[in-house]
């Protein structure tokens, strides 16, 4: 599944992170020579994981689709287990949330393995949505029902249901661009992290106004609009990897980045909402699996829809 | 099956059993008032399940979890040749008779003999699981005898939070969430302390580790 562009995508990201790597080791040296520094050390734990991560996707792309789509599974399981943990559910719960892990979940990624459009993009809102809170009535406990049942179908919409989405892009047929799909989920991935990235330097650099002080500190209009900017005229200036022309390209980066950060505030709520700093403890440095992913997850269901909708002849 | 084959199937298990409380659980230590150094400690915790002493051990460091045994009762992990095996070789439990009457060693003697040949011990100081809605059930006073026969040992308190409902008293398959253990400052009998004081404060010791947040109860 490797194609020139991609290891240009992969070998750019490669660039980025040996820089990051000489910058954190400076700084490290001349900051925080016996790890006194915190900031300093988390960014250098960032950075550590950003190799793994990059490191595992590239691995994943060269086993082809079973591969990428073995990776998602795993990350939605991880996801999952961190939603779950910090949801409400009861005893009587017990065997709808074995069903989440080990029946829907596996069902999810075996149908879009499959190629079955029909049943993967309506497998959790319809099927798991109605049969799930069956399992928990059946067990006959009212006690915050609905907020039970709505926690637990919420749990896996964000991390099965909207995560399957970017080993959705695999299998879109998008005339002239046949066999380089891969390059669809690495520029996404890569743009909607990267501004990640650039909004938080962004906002450390000039970020006055918080869009949501309740919600996040440090999400300012400033780090919005200069790291979904940045990020997009990144992602347009490689508008020729992709299946889209310039134009096309710049509104598509717009769309994901923005996207992406207004993912990222909304989990941000839940997390307020629960009073914990971080999803898991997974990934050294960022949290967890959902802290990076948030973004990503809620970017790449409208990506699909939209480039299935427009380019896609399926 | 010969010695040797004994011990590497026990050290297999071992890893094995910690490899699956990793993929369910994703334990979490929080070092809150003590490092994770080999010093001889008594970490004693509140008691849901019966992977307790399982998700303590994974979540020890390697060379720490060398040395430290879970005391655990005979009467439960003696029932099949399978349990005795994890039990007993697996994770080498000083085995403790729950039932006064027909003991023929006592559980305090067992265990502070084991602490005499250099090992740390988990302990569940509430003696049973704890399925009542209170957070603990009153402690028993092997903690208080420990703590008065050998008086240089760190009793230090963990909270395991989330794991009963990992797996609640009853079911078979557990489902995945991720389960914290906080660790707190190590406890020691002050001078002329009471058993009633002293175990009222570990109680409160252990109590304070609990996490605040809803969800890790």
């Amino acid at each position: 599944m490797t194609s020139p562009d991609l290891l240009w995508l992969l070998a750019g990201a490669g660039v980025i992170l040996v820089v990051a790597s000489i910058i954190g080791g400076i700084l490290r040296q001349r900051l925080s020579p016996n790890g006194e520094n915190p900031v300093i050390e988390n960014l250098n734990a960032r950075i550590t994981s950003w190799w793994v991560m990059v490191i595992m996707l590239g691995l994943a792309f060269i086993a082809g689709r079973a591969g990428v789509v073995l990776l998602f599974l795993l990350c939605s399981f991880a996801a999952l287990r961190e939603f779950l943990t910090l949801t409400t559910h009861s005893r009587a719960d017990h065997w709808s949330l074995v069903g989440c892990f080990f029946v829907i979940l596996p069902l999810q990624y075996w149908f879009l393995y499959i190629d079955w459009y029909g049943m993967y993009s309506i497998f959790v809102p319809v099927y798991a949505f109605l049969l799930l809170p069956i399992l928990s009535a059946l067990r006959g406990t009212t006690k915050d029902f609905l907020i039970r049942v709505s926690q637990t179908q919420w749990a896996l919409m964000i991390c099965v249901y909207c995560a399957s989405h970017v080993p959705a892009l695999l299998y879109l047929h998008i005339p002239g661009f046949e066999g380089r799909n891969v390059i669809l989920i690495a520029y996404l991935i890569f743009i909607v992290q990267l501004s990640d990235v650039l909004q938080y330097v962004w906002g450390k650099l000039i970020g006055r106004t918080k869009i949501a002080p309740n919600l996040s500190p440090s999400k300012t209009w400033e780090g919005l609009i200069g790291g979904a900017l940045s990020a997009s005229a990144i992602g347009t200036a490689l508008y020729w990897m992709t299946p889209f022309s310039l134009l096309q390209a710049a509104a598509i980066c717009l769309m994901i980045t923005t996207l992406g950060f207004f993912g990222g505030l909304v989990m941000s709520a839940i997390k307020r909402d629960r009073g914990v700093k971080d999803w898991g403890h997974l990934i050294a440095g960022h949290g967890g699996f959902i802290d990076r992913l948030d973004s990503v997850i809620f970017a790449a269901p409208i990506f699909f829809h939209v480039t299935r909708f427009f380019w896609s002849t399926t | 099956m010969t010695p040797d084959l004994r011990a590497f199937a026990a050290r297999f298990m071992g890893q094995a059993i910690s490899v699956f409380a990793r993929f369910v659980t994703a334990p979490r230590a929080i070092w809150k008032g003590i490092e994770p150094v080999p010093r001889q400690r008594v970490y004693f915790a509140n008691h849901t399940s019966n992977g307790d002493f399982v998700l303590i051990w994974t979540a020890l460091p390697a060379p720490l979890r060398r040395q430290t045994r879970p005391v655990a009762a005979l009467d439960y992990w003696l029932k099949s040749p399978l349990r005795a095996f994890i039990g007993r070789e697996v994770f080498n439990a000083v085995l403790i008779d729950r039932r006064p009457d027909a003991r023929t060693e006592d559980p305090v003697t067992q265990m502070v003999a084991a602490l005499d040949q250099d090992a740390s011990l988990i302990i569940f100081p509430e003696g049973q699981r704890n399925s009542s809605d209170t957070p603990l059930l009153p402690f028993k006073s092997g903690l208080y005898h420990l703590a008065k026969t050998r008086p240089a040992v760190d009793l230090v308190p963990v909270w395991i939070a989330n794991l009963n409902r990992v797996m609640p008293k009853g079911e078979v398959i557990p489902v995945p969430l991720i389960c914290t253990l906080t660790f707190g400052a190590p406890l020691h009998l002050s001078e002329g302390e009471s058993k009633d004081a002293f175990l009222a404060r570990a109680t409160e010791a252990l109590l304070a580790c609990k996490p605040k947040a809803e969800g890790l109860e």
